[in-house]
């Protein structure tokens, strides 16, 4: 049996349990008596005592029991004289699981095919114990529950704390789940900072990830420093970027709150939106082919001769683009939170439109707009296509926006993407970059909603 | 509908005074939001040196009217002027008439008080500022002081100029609404319930602050309180559903108001 016979086994029970109880509840009913709850509520109730707690111990087991399988194939003659090197061994139990499961005739290793019968015995008799707790938990609790069905018994309230502890759990999977993703980056960081000092990571100016095969060979010092690669963020997500949707994405929420009739803001407002939703690779088309070569000419035609045609003005241009909607649609709140009564005390003195828009909604909307500003940089500098597409590999440490800079989401797609070793520290250099780059974004967030949040309450 | 001003009978005291030409005059003012009528034909005189309130029920056009005579109605969108209203004889209305200008000639105050979220100096220099009032700071110190004098705020904020506006007291940011409206030195105040925000107080000190500013502007103030419509103006106008009931000397329409519906507003029949 395995365990997804017993997962069927407990949705029928579960079932099976609901159904039994509505009987129940509706020939109570019938009986004359006026229940609590409708006999749905009871039937739900029962259903929910059944398959919850099972379905939990399923999904708890699951992980447990490969460990046990593994253990146990392990344990026995032909698993102990599995090599010791990790990696190896790991290969090999793959492979007698593919054969043990079907998924392949043979394995590469002849050790894989004597281990396949002692892992499919294995498997099987963990899935039955495993499988068989969870039945008779199913069982056990729809028993329980059953039980408790009478004309007094409020299996409302019951459903509804079920309820509660449903979305408890839906919510808590997504900050769980945050917290995974920050744990993963941390080990393997961990690994890479074992490899290469922080100092080096942190403050160093070179960044030239190579590591050699053998000790002798030629280059085989790597350069692990990340600065110029956050230079080079920071260069086109929060300079060039910025310099671009700031202005225009600021002029644009004016216009759209202050300036344009009715009509036309119902048009313009989900073009703007639009903009937010082009997939950012066909940003990275257009920063690549339309707007580098473009960039490249100018620069050349100005008397710079080192324009080449990876920029990152380039890059950080299309981005900006992208990043208009952003902006706008942050200070096209933060503008039109500002009371009325702000606008109206303003023109009453004589002041014009502009004016009360530069001296008073813009001041009152700033920290909206700087809230909204720094989302949008953290989104800028985690963008990864348009970079990897237009702002080039060389790790410069230029301010010549003409020049080709490369960015921390470009180093990691290309620390990662083909055959890597997996424990070299060139591509756990990846996994480091991930994790300063997520902590950075995750202090510009926290800086933003604090920013934003305490707006709000200005005006309360 | 009353198209023309009902005249105020000159038989009791202040034989002089309507004789002057009047600050403001409004002819025939219709006001339609969207299809929406809320002013129908309305027509009434603003004089120098008198407070002029206009009572009301509710939805009654009173503050619709107030806001016709500085065109702050233009911001509303939707919103339509129709009829004549003049200003020392010019039409606010004409295409020729600088709506800026306008509104710094005829100040404004609100229902709540509204100063920016700026520093007390910096809410009384803001109109100053933009007209360009002051030729250096020290004229514009002198400005600011004078308003924040007249406004009846000095004593108490003086020491706290550069404090902002919004940290004040619901009274004394009113006050220094007041102070920021003066300071454009204009010719016609116009108050839209000043009071309603504040507690019993500070309105006694707005009041106050009416009486005193009476010599120097022409006032016109919407009021929902009968009783302060009686202490402050020297010329009520009554409104109901978008008609002026009855115009004339506060003290004939509390005591002996020629309109049944008037009388009946008055003693608290309805409202």
């Amino acid at each position: 049996m395995t365990l997804g016979v017993a997962l069927v086994a407990v949705l029928v029970i579960a079932v099976a349990a609901g159904l039994c109880a509505r009987n129940r509840a509706k020939r109570l009913r019938g009986g004359g008596a006026r229940l609590n709850s409708l006999p749905n509520y009871h039937a739900l109730y029962v259903g929910l005592w059944a398959a919850l707690p099972a379905l939990l111990f399923l999904a708890a087991w699951a992980p447990v029991q490969s460990g046990l399988v593994e253990q146990a194939v392990l344990a026995s003659p032909a698993g102990q004289q599995l090599p010791d090197f990790e990696m190896a061994r790991e290969t090999i139990l793959s492979e007698a699981r593919d054969i043990a499961t079907g998924a392949i005739e043979a394995g590469f290793n002849p050790e894989s095919t004597a281990l396949a019968p002692i892992y499919s015995e294995a498997s099987a008799k963990f899935a039955a114990i495993g499988g068989g707790i969870a039945i008779l938990i199913a069982l056990a609790g729809g028993f329980l529950a059953l039980r408790r069905l009478g004309v007094e018994f409020r299996a409302r309230s019951g459903v509804e704390r079920w309820m509660l502890g449903l979305l408890l759990g839906a919510s808590l999977i997504a900050i769980l789940t945050t917290l995974g993703i920050v744990l993963s980056l941390l080990f393997e960081s961990l690994r890479f900072f074992n490899l290469v000092s922080p100092t080096e990571f942190l403050f160093g100016t070179t960044w030239s990830p190579q590591t050699a095969i053998r000790a002798d060979q030629a280059g085989s010092s790597g350069a692990f420093g990340s600065i110029p690669l956050f230079w080079g963020t920071a260069f086109i997500g929060a300079i060039i970027a910025m310099i671009v949707a700031i202005p225009l994405g600021l002029m644009c929420a004016i216009f759209l709150t202050q300036y344009a009739p009715h009509g036309l803001r119902a048009w313009l407002k989900p073009i703007l939106e639009i903009l937010a939703g082009v997939p950012t690779v066909v940003y990275g088309y257009f920063a690549a082919l339309t707007v580098a070569p473009l960039v490249r000419d100018f620069g050349i035609a100005i008397g710079i001769s080192s324009a080449s045609s990876e920029s990152a003005l380039a890059a950080g241009l299309v981005m900006g683009i992208m990043i208009i909607p952003f902006v706008s649609s942050m200070a096209d709140d933060s503008i039109a939170a500002v009371p009325q009564a702000m606008r109206d005390g303003s023109l009453a003195l004589g002041a014009t439109k502009s004016e009360t828009i530069k001296k008073v909604l813009l001041p009152a909307a700033l920290p909206g707009v700087v809230g909204g500003v720094l989302l949008a940089v953290s989104r800028a500098i985690g963008e990864t296509m348009i970079v990897v597409m237009a702002a080039g590999l060389a790790a410069n440490m230029t301010i010549n926006p003409f020049e080709s800079v490369t960015t921390v989401t470009t180093q990691i797609v290309q620390l990662l993407t083909g055959d890597q070793e997996f424990d070299s520290a060139k591509t756990l250099a990846a996994f480091a970059l991930g994790l300063l780059l997520f902590l950075i974004t995750l202090v510009l967030n926290l800086i933003a909603l604090s920013v934003v949040r305490k707006y709000r309450e200005a005006y309360e | 509908m009353i198209d023309t001003i009902v005249p105020i009978p000159t038989d009791t005291a202040e034989p002089v005074a309507d004789e002057r030409a009047a600050k403001m005059s409004a002819r025939n003012v219709h006001v339609y939001y969207g299809n929406k009528e809320a002013l129908k034909g309305v027509g009434i005189d603003i004089h120098d040196d008198r407070v002029t309130a206009f009572i009301g029920p509710s939805g009654c056009g009173k503050s619709t009217f107030l806001r016709c005579l500085n065109r702050m109605n233009d911001t509303i969108p939707g919103a339509r002027v129709t009829g004549e209203i003049e200003l020392d004889g010019e039409d606010i209305y004409a295409s020729k008439m600088d709506v800026v200008q306008l509104r710094a000639r005829v100040g404004m105050v609100f229902q709540k008080p509204n100063p920016f979220p700026k520093s007390i100096y910096e809410n009384v220099a803001y109109g100053p500022r933009i007209h360009g009032l002051a030729s250096g700071k020290a004229e514009l110190d002198n400005i600011v002081e004078k308003s924040l004098k007249r406004a009846g705020l000095w004593d108490e904020a003086k020491d706290r100029l550069q404090e902002s506006g919004t940290a004040l007291s619901g009274g004394q940011q009113q006050r220094l609404c007041i102070a920021r409206a003066i300071a454009v030195d204009p010719e016609v105040i116009l108050m839209d319930e000043p009071c309603s925000a504040l507690d019993p107080i500070a309105t006694a000190k707005i009041e106050e602050l009416i009486h005193e500013l009476r010599g120097r502007y022409a006032i016109a103030i919407v009021t929902h309180n009968m009783q302060q419509a009686a202490r402050v103006s020297q010329r009520t106008a009554f409104f109901h559903l978008g008609e002026l009931i009855e115009y004339g000397r506060t003290k004939d329409i509390f005591t002996n108001p020629r309109e049944q519906r008037t009388q009946d507003y008055i003693t608290g029949r309805y409202g």
